[in-house]
């Protein structure tokens, strides 16, 4: 397989952005464009984030034939064209070639106060409240903080009131216990009423979160929080 | 207390370790400063997959705390230091119920947790979710800590990089790191506890770690003179496959839920070596003997998950068998999966003891980059539950010591950037792999020891990171050289047996410009634990 790979690069934030073309020919079917970019790395000083290589962890996120991906998770025999076009995610800052400044993510989540303290829950006794919250619990943890979710919505903004679906994941494991009932004025604001339902963030989550039912609970916890409240 | 006056704690490494050890200092209202090269949620901890152990006896097995103790030391090949194990083992039931209490929502049947087998372990003690439960215990510790960001007692330095360790007068009073975003070299005042992971980057590709676990950081800590242990000690998964750019795991749970390991004879009939030799657990051995009895076979080997019922599936391995189909374009429930030993965890690192010092005052080490619980051979199951528990340990020490001075000042220096994240050194893994396969022969390692001293005299003009990355990998082959024994992963062809003299802990330390390996004896297990082990532990009641 001989691919071209079209690399947006940009030696500083200040710099201005060219394109770079690299050739990359293997003979492994299963090359990823993660392979494709290690290799070009090792021979130029070319700046991108890796960690895991398996969809697991979140950190080759960039844009691929100018859709939101994991480098990892996108196969070269997938690239339809003999060119590969790879830049780098556009609703955060660059840093340098393919790498940006994620620090937004979890600057959102300490702004939300989305974090876990200690409960005691009796699973004995609410046993099917238990595995309905735990699945919930669950599915919400799966989520890499990637931020393709915030790169292909049409509702995110950098610096705009609505946190998206890498808040609105996290957020829904809390809702899902007893007690926080403050979260859900914040959910409220910084989720709820911005969303526009696109679920664009669905079909995009290289950990295939399931976004419906996520909201949906989220949506449904947030109005009986309320209710109580009042 | 003024904030200058304030002791700020350095956590390098932010996977489950330092959050453990972060999680500990803000529950005792400390300041720290969490420091890792990317964010926790692409820290490795997030991979572990098939759980964590801890003796909760709610399997109906009449488990025992020092049940655990034993599995571990006798899984280590007799290696690791008693006491650590015994403390580990102890605090594993309170580890388990505090993860679950911050929500970490463990598989239950009928509101009650459940327990899996695992490799070397005689009682099915490994809890855990589905086969990701090192992503479900990441995410909540983050979680955990965040609660103290909110508060300001922790303070995220994400995508900064260990640089080097402030010395002060034979004691560790700081720490350097570089931010590549805005191109700062930092120098922190304060204990440092290192939790960096293991040192896969110096067998790029080969194992089934990330890798943003460079091994740099080791590197840099092993020319600044602190010392090592059992560095030769480096597990083969059994059941790995290579996908892109790495090893893949395929988690130990597919066997603790009923996965066979065969080949295929002359015939095409299937062989079921593992039980054939070794008995109907045959397929839990330790991993080092089943990684040793795949290569023996001679043969490709298959995992043959078919016989697993559909509840199996669907609850607890629903995960594993969606990667294995993206991956492989292989469906577990109706094919084997052919599979192979890789490198998964490095047992030895930095030396430590009980309290999880290192042996420079002010200098802690957790997690994977420590030498602590698991000898010559680590059991699934435990490495989660070391990095965890280490943390905690290793904070409290940190925390002890921080009392006796409260302001620091830092020596001037002039040191500059020694690891700006380029990534371009020296490229080690081809050779490090060569000298080091599950079958070792002298031969092989003092040719790679004599190729990696050749290495070192061409790089004497090199920075200080290419230079340090080579003196650790002598000092690993150096180490690997002078057990002239087969121990768990250890294992030499020359040297087939266990030499009982050689039941200590192999050190490496560069002194006086010299990699220096000596042996240094293991403690014995004190009186208070055998109380503790002989009476039981008393866990806190149900879970």
């Amino acid at each position: 397989m001989k691919k071209t790979i079209r690399i947006l690069r940009r030696k500083s934030p200040g710099d201005d952005p060219y394109y770079e073309d690299h050739v990359y020919e293997t003979e492994a079917e299963n090359a990823t464009v993660a392979t494709a970019l290690m290799h070009i790395a090792g021979q130029t000083d070319l700046a991108w984030e890796h960690s895991c290589l398996q969809k697991k962890c979140g950190a080759c996120a960039m844009v691929i034939d100018h859709q939101p991906a994991l480098a990892c998770d996108t196969p070269l025999k997938s690239c339809k064209g003999e060119i590969v076009t790879v830049e780098p995610l556009k609703k955060f800052p660059v840093i340098r070639d393919l790498l940006v400044d994620r620090t937004v993510l979890n600057d959102t989540l300490r702004e939300m106060r989305i974090y876990a303290e200690k409960t005691t829950v009796d699973h004995k006794e609410a046993e099917r409240d238990t595995v309905c919250r735990e699945e919930t619990v669950y599915e919400a943890s799966r989520c890499l903080q990637c931020g393709l979710c915030l790169e292909i919505c049409p509702n995110y903004y950098p610096g705009g009131v609505f946190a998206g679906m890498a808040a609105m994941a996290p957020a829904a494991g809390k809702l899902a216990g007893k007690g926080r009932d403050e979260l859900a004025e914040t959910y409220r604001k910084r989720v709820y009423e911005g969303c526009g339902k696109s679920l664009a963030c669905r079909d995009i989550c290289p950990a295939g979160l399931d976004m419906d039912r996520l909201l949906s609970r989220s949506n449904r916890a947030v109005k009986r929080k309320g209710v109580k409240r009042k | 207390m003024p904030e200058t006056e304030r002791s700020v704690i350095n956590i390098i490494g932010a996977g489950l370790a330092g959050l453990s050890a972060a999680l500990e200092l803000g529950k005792a209202g400390i300041p720290c400063r969490l420091i890792s090269a990317q964010t926790s949620e692409r820290a490795q901890s997030n991979l572990a997959e098939g759980g964590i152990n801890a003796c909760l006896d709610v399997m109906g097995e009449e488990d025992h705390v020092s049940e655990h103790f034993a599995d571990t030391v006798r899984g280590g090949c007799d290696l690791a230091d008693p006491n650590m194990v015994a403390g580990m083992c102890a605090a594993a039931p309170g580890i388990i119920r505090e993860l679950s209490e911050y929500g970490v929502p463990f598989q239950r049947e009928n509101g009650r947790m459940i327990q899996r087998n695992f490799g070397g372990q005689k009682k099915k003690r490994t809890a855990y979710v589905k086969s990701s439960t090192g992503k479900m215990i990441t995410t909540t510790l983050i979680e955990a800590v965040r609660r103290y960001e909110c508060e300001g007692l922790t303070g995220r330095f994400s995508h900064h990089l260990f640089q080097d360790i402030i010395l002060s007068e034979g004691k560790c009073v700081g720490v350097s790191v570089y931010d590549p975003y805005r191109g700062k070299l930092l120098r922190l005042p304060g204990e440092v506890i290192i939790a960096c992971g293991g040192i896969n980057g110096f067998f790029s590709g080969k194992t089934t770690g990330t890798t943003a676990n460079t091994g740099n950081a080791a590197a840099l800590l092993f020319s600044r003179g602190v010392q090592m242990a059992d560095l030769e000690m480096i597990q083969y998964h059994p059941t790995t496959v290579q996908i892109p750019g790495k090893r893949l795991l395929v988690s130990e749970a597919a066997r603790g839920e009923g996965g066979r390991l065969f080949y295929r004879d002359n015939a095409g009939n299937p062989c079921y070596f593992m039980e054939e030799k070794y008995g109907a657990s045959g397929n839990l051995m330790p991993r080092d003997v089943v990684a040793r009895e795949m290569l023996m076979c001679g043969r490709e080997v298959f995992l043959d998950l078919r016989a697993l019922s559909a509840h199996i599936w669907e609850k607890r391995l629903s995960d594993l068998r969606e990667e294995l189909i993206h991956y492989l374009a292989l469906d577990p429930k109706s094919e084997p999966v052919p599979v192979s030993p890789g490198i998964h965890f490095f047992m030895g690192g930095i030396r430590v003891n009980e309290e999880h010092r290192s042996n420079i005052p002010g200098l802690y080490a957790a997690g994977e980059c420590a030498c602590a619980y698991h000898g010559a051979n680590r059991l699934g199951g435990n490495s989660l539950l070391g990095a965890i528990y280490g943390g905690k340990i290793a904070a409290e020490s940190a925390l002890k010591d921080s009392r006796s001075h409260a302001e620091t000042v830092l020596p001037l220096s002039e040191d500059g950037v020694t690891d700006d994240g380029s990534g371009r050194v020296t490229d080690l893994s081809g050779l490090l792999f060569r000298s080091l396969p599950v079958l070792r022969t002298q031969e092989q390692m003092q040719e790679g020891l004599e190729a990696m001293l050749a290495e070192k005299a061409a790089a004497e003009k090199n920075g200080r990171l290419d230079r340090a990355r080579l003196l650790l990998a002598e000092a690993i082959l150096r180490s690997a050289l002078v057990r002239k024994e087969s121990r768990g992963a250890h294992s030499v062809r020359e040297y087939p047996g266990r030499a009982e003299a050689l039941q200590r802990i192999t050190t490496a330390q560069y002194i006086n410009g010299a990699v220096e390996t000596g042996f240094e004896e293991l403690p014995v297990l004190r009186d208070e634990w055998k109380t503790v082990l002989s009476e039981g532990f008393d866990g806190g009641g149900a879970i």
